[in-house]
Parts: C-alpha cells; structure tokens; sequence
C-alpha cells in the first residue's frame, strides 16, 4: 500500500534526474519526461482505484508512527487530484515537444517540469502540515525557475511580482504553523483535528485559522490577494502557463479545503462566512477583470480567479451538496483550464500575436480547432451539456438549498459575464477575418508539430465532453469525496490507528 | 523571556511590513528578510522556551528525569532557515537580473508584463530613484 503513495512522489523525482542527467539532448529530455508522466498517470490511476476500494489509505514515512513522523494520506480528494494533476502533466509534457523552444529544453525545462509535478503530487497527499509547506516550497522553486525560464523582458517583471508575493504568502504559512503548534503541540493534521477541540481559547485558534486563510488566499488568488496572478501567467511559454493555471492555484484551493474541513471548523460562522465572502468577491472581480481586457491569456487569467471563486464557495457553504459541487469543480476546472491555455498556444501560433484586436480568421482556417475551444469555453461559461454545467449546478443548488439567494445570483449572474469573455474570444479571434489579412491555416505547421499540439488539445476536450455526457460516475465519486471531508473519522483513523 | 520575544518578534514585522511597503524592490526582499526571521522566532517561542536545559537522557536513564528543552522547534527552523536562504538567494539573483533586463528596482515602473494603455513604460519615475 505505502508504493501506491510514495510513487507519485518518486516517480517525478526520479524523471527529473534522469531528464537532468539527459541535458544537452532535447529530444531524448522530451522523451523521458513523457515517459515519467506516463508511469505518473498509471501509478496514481490504481492509486485511485485502491482508495475507492479500500477507503483512507495512510502510510508512516520510516515507520516513525503517527503523529511523530510524517504521514502520506490519500482520501479521495487527494487520490483524485494527484489523478489530475497527472492527466494535466500528460497532456502538457505532450504539448511542450513542440512547444518550448530548443533554448528553454536546454536549460532545465523538463527537469523544474517534472520537480513541479512532485511538489504539487507531494502537497496533495502529505498528512503534515510541516511536510506541506516543504511541498509547497518545492512547488514554488520549480514554478519560479520555469517562471523566469528564457529571461524575457516580460518574464523577468512577470516572475518577480509572483516570486515576491508568493515568498509572503509561504512566511505567513509559517507564522501560521508556528502558532498553531504553540497551541496544540502538533503537527499531523489528523491528530490536529482532535486537538484542536481541546485549545481553551479557541479564539486564539480563530485567529491563527486566518494565517491560513491568507496565506492559501495567497496562493489560490481569492479577492483581494489575486493580483501577482493576472500579472505573470500570460508572460511564460504556453505550456508552462497551462501547468500553472491548471494546477498551482488549485494547490492553493485544495489546501484551504483540507484544513478548513479538518482542523478549522471550531467557529464555522466566523471563518467559513468570511470565506463566503471572500468567494463571492472573487468571482465577481475576477469575471469584471477579464472582460476590461483584450489578451487571450490575459482574459484566461482573469477567469482563474473567477472560478476559484466558485470552488471556495463549495468550501464556504460546508453543507454536503456543496462540497461535492467544490471537489466536482476542482476537476473540472483543472481540465478546462489547462485545455483553453493550449489552444491559446495554438491559436497564437496560427495568427502571430495574443492581442486579439491584432488576430482573427481561426475559424476559417480550421473549423476543427473552433470545436476544440469551443467545448471547454462554454464548459467554463456552464454551457449544458458540458463539465462545467454540472459543476455550477450542484454550487447553485447547494447555495439555494441553505437560502443564500444572492450568492446563487452572483454565481449565475458571473456564469452569464463567463460567456460574454468567451464570446469575445470567439468573436475576435475566430470570427472576424484576420487584420492584415492573413489566412491562417492549420496546414502552414509541420504534421509533426500539429499532432503533438493538437493531440493534447482534444484528449483533454473529449475528456470534458465525456465528464458533461456522463457526470453520474463523477458525481458519485465526489459525493464520498465530500463525505470523507465533512466526516473525518475514517482520515484520522487510517492516520492514527497504527501502521499499517 | 517570551514577553522579549514577542516584542522583538513585533518589531521585526513592523520594520519588515514599513521595508516592504516600499516601492523598491531591494527593501522590498529586506523587508522579506525580516519577515522570515520573524516567522522563525515565532516558531522558537510557540515551542516554549526553557533556560539551558538541554534535551539529554541522562546515563542509565530511559527518559529524561526533568523538564528539558523542546528539539522539535529548533528542527523545524533549521529546515524553514535552509529553504528561506534558498529562496532568498534565488530571489536576489532574480531581481538582480530585473535590475539588468529591465533597467530598474521601481516596482512602479515595471510595466513591462502589463504595459500601461496609455503611458509608455520609460515616462514613469520616481523622485528618489533607484537606490543601489
């Protein structure tokens, strides 16, 4: 059991080394990181598989027990976003053959890939809170080397309002962890969650609760702390920014989930109203953020926040409907994401620029890849019958459900402003006829470069349409996601409850 | 001695949070600098804090016989120092690389990412200038 956990750390180590080891090699660095992301996918597949089976599976790293030494957890939140985040490290490990140039392969690109891939993996299934900030750092130092990978002029200014801002959020984290230490004199977060019950001033336990909120507010770019996002994400490569707006945000969002259902939940109207809040917020400034702008990746960055919103909001409501509606979104959203940055690759590459006033006539030169943006745009929007329909709709329902009506109109009313961004995109860059007058073609790229760009592109699209046509299997599966979270007992006893 | 530590602790985040307001980017990492080490005392004193009672077992003994201090903290900002020496590191050269490519430590004249719509970058300055 204890493989199933440690492999998808271990696997994306060991393919950073060897890719390292194959610097000067390109195509064979390529090649090994695909081949890494492969055995990634297949190791957290039965990873999912055996937590379904078996329910919380836990293992003591060095067999020091529980709670001295640091535990790997997997509920199936964590089984199935180390899932994700391996369907995602596929489809861009496909999409980076052709897409990052010769100088970026030769410095390290697929080694801080891979070390990445490791740090989000790790922060997903550690059971220590200790453990998750060294996740989280190990996720920040790749994700600022691959930042600031090629050295562009609006790399560098990118990357060092999100290394600054990200650097404050991590020192908060640890501010946050000392404190709670000092109250509790624990660190396991499974052993967390029956001490914090015994804190006398649980006041003081409301105040060290909002060291993490705003330190994963930080890092999953919730209103007011969003702003290094839309600052930096569209400076790198494609596929570099595609991995980050699938999966770093989410890191953030997934952490905040994780403690606010199993440590926080001592003065739920306090800390989950605030984050109720804050959702509500997010998704608004987020969605009126993208719409004053008129940059394809710009647009799409704006909207990560927006949606982070909606996912916060599954948090904030804490009923059970709510959480399956959060865990259904992550998924979701990671997808689609990740999905529309590529086609933001591809797009640019066919009309030369992501100013959209500065391109047009991507539908006439290929119909195919209009379909291929248009199932995860409105899967986004919420466009039935696609992923993103069914995700807002158990939100809506959840928030009708508990009489917060105008939550439910603020998620609707956002859905509505989604469409309008989308529409944009569709209108300026696929609809209308080219500026200067070029016919962009699909055929102008080597067949080579097509399949790799195009392959990833329609995986992820078809993955979205098979989600939307048959959401039961997810939602089933989300729901004892959310039963795990709201009723911990079977994470703290797989944690506590011995080795195994 | 944890009063001390509190307030030393309070005056480094004010000095780091009035560093960090700054729109230099070098006062903005000491700023930073600060913080951290800020964070580290914090966990120090959350540990609780004992006077020359090294955590030792004493011969022939299974346990120790007294209060003794507590390793676990001092473990945990041995590992929060080495990566916030890493990070930093990175970051200075990082922003050195800034003041290279893009001329400047004005966070305010950084528009390179997000060109303003209506000025060009290089018409906003600062009276103080860059102060390397």
């Amino acid at each position: 059991m204890s493989w199933l956990l440690f492999l998808p750390l271990a696997l994306p180590f060991a393919t950073a080394v060897l890719a390292f080891l194959a610097r000067g090699r390109n195509a064979l660095a390529g090649w090994i990181s695909l081949g890494g992301c492969l055995l990634l996918l297949a190791s957290t597949i039965a990873l999912v598989a055996a937590v379904w089976e078996d329910g919380v599976i836990a293992s003591q790293m060095g067999e020091w027990p529980a709670p001295f030494g640091i535990a790997l957890v997997a509920d199936l939140l964590s089984a199935v976003m180390v899932a994700i985040t391996a369907i995602t490290g596929l489809a861009v490990a496909v999409y980076a053959r052709a897409d990052i140039d010769a100088r970026r392969e030769a410095l390290g690109y697929h080694t801080l890939f891979q070390v990445l891939l490791a740090g989000v993996c790790g922060a997903f299934l550690t059971g220590d809170l200790f453990n998750l900030y060294v996740w989280f750092e190990v996720m920040l130092i790749a994700s600022f080397g691959l930042l600031a990978l090629g050295g562009d002029k609006a790399q560098i200014d990118g990357a060092i309002k999100y290394v600054v801002l990200n650097l404050v959020s991590t020192v908060l984290f640890l501010i946050g962890i000392g404190l709670l230490y000092g109250l509790t004199g624990t660190l396991n977060l499974a052993d967390l969650h029956g001490a914090v019950q015994n804190i006398e001033n649980q006041a003081l336990l409301t105040v060290v609760a909002l060291f993490f909120m705003i330190a994963f507010g930080i890092k999953a770019a919730v209103f007011p702390l969003f702003f290094w996002l839309p600052a930096s994400y569209h400076t790198p490569p494609v596929a570099i920014s595609a991995v980050f707006a699938g999966l770093l945000t989410k890191v953030g969002v997934y952490a905040l989930i994780r403690l606010f259902t199993l440590v926080f939940i001592q003065d739920i109207g306090f800390t989950h109203g605030l984050l109720l809040v804050i959702a509500v917020l997010t998704m608004v400034t987020g969605v009126l953020g993208a719409a004053a702008q008129n940059e394809f990746r710009k647009i799409l960055s704006f909207h990560i926040v927006s949606q982070i919103g909606y996912m916060v909001l599954g948090l904030a409501l804490y009923t059970p409907l709510a959480l399956v509606g959060a865990v259904f979104y992550l998924v979701h959203h990671i997808i689609v994401k990740a999905n529309l940055f590529l086609i933001s690759g591809i797009a640019r590459r066919l009309t030369g620029s992501f100013e959209l006033p500065a391109v047009g006539g991507l539908y006439r030169a290929s119909p195919l890849l209009a379909v291929l943006f248009l199932v995860p745009a409105f899967s986004l929007a919420g466009f039935p019958p696609l992923s993103g329909f069914w995700a807002k709709y158990l939100l809506i329902k959840a928030s009708l459900d508990v009489g917060a009506y105008a939550v439910a109109g603020a998620a609707l009313v956002v859905g509505l402003l989604t469409v309008f961004s989308m529409t944009k995109i569709w209108a300026q860059a696929f609809w209308k006829s080219h500026p200067e007058d070029i016919v962009p073609a699909l055929t102008h790229l080597a067949l080579r470069e097509r399949t790799v760009l195009l392959l990833p592109v329609a995986a992820l699209a078809g993955l979205t349409m098979v989600i939307g046509l048959f959401p039961e299997a997810l939602i089933i599966f989300a729901e004892r996601a959310a039963n795990q979270l709201l009723d911990p007992t079977a994470y703290v006893a797989a944690v506590l409850g011995g080795v195994p | 001695m944890e009063t001390v530590l509190a307030v030393l602790v309070g005056i480094l985040v004010a000095a780091s949070v009035y560093l960090m307001l700054a729109r230099n980017l070098l006062r903005f990492l000491f700023g930073l600098v600060l913080l951290s080490n800020a964070a580290n005392l914090t966990i120090f004193a959350a540990g609780r804090l004992t006077e020359a009672t090294p955590p030792l077992v004493p011969k022939g003994m299974l346990g120790p016989t007294e209060t003794v201090a507590n390793a676990l903290p001092q473990a945990l900002i041995l590992t929060a120092i080495v990566i916030g020496f890493g990070l930093l590191a990175f970051t200075l050269v990082l922003v050195y690389r800034g003041y290279r490519t893009l001329g400047t430590l004005e966070s305010d004249a950084m528009r390179f990412a997000e060109p303003a719509a209506d000025a060009p970058p290089s018409t906003i300055t600062d009276p103080d200038g860059s102060a390397l």
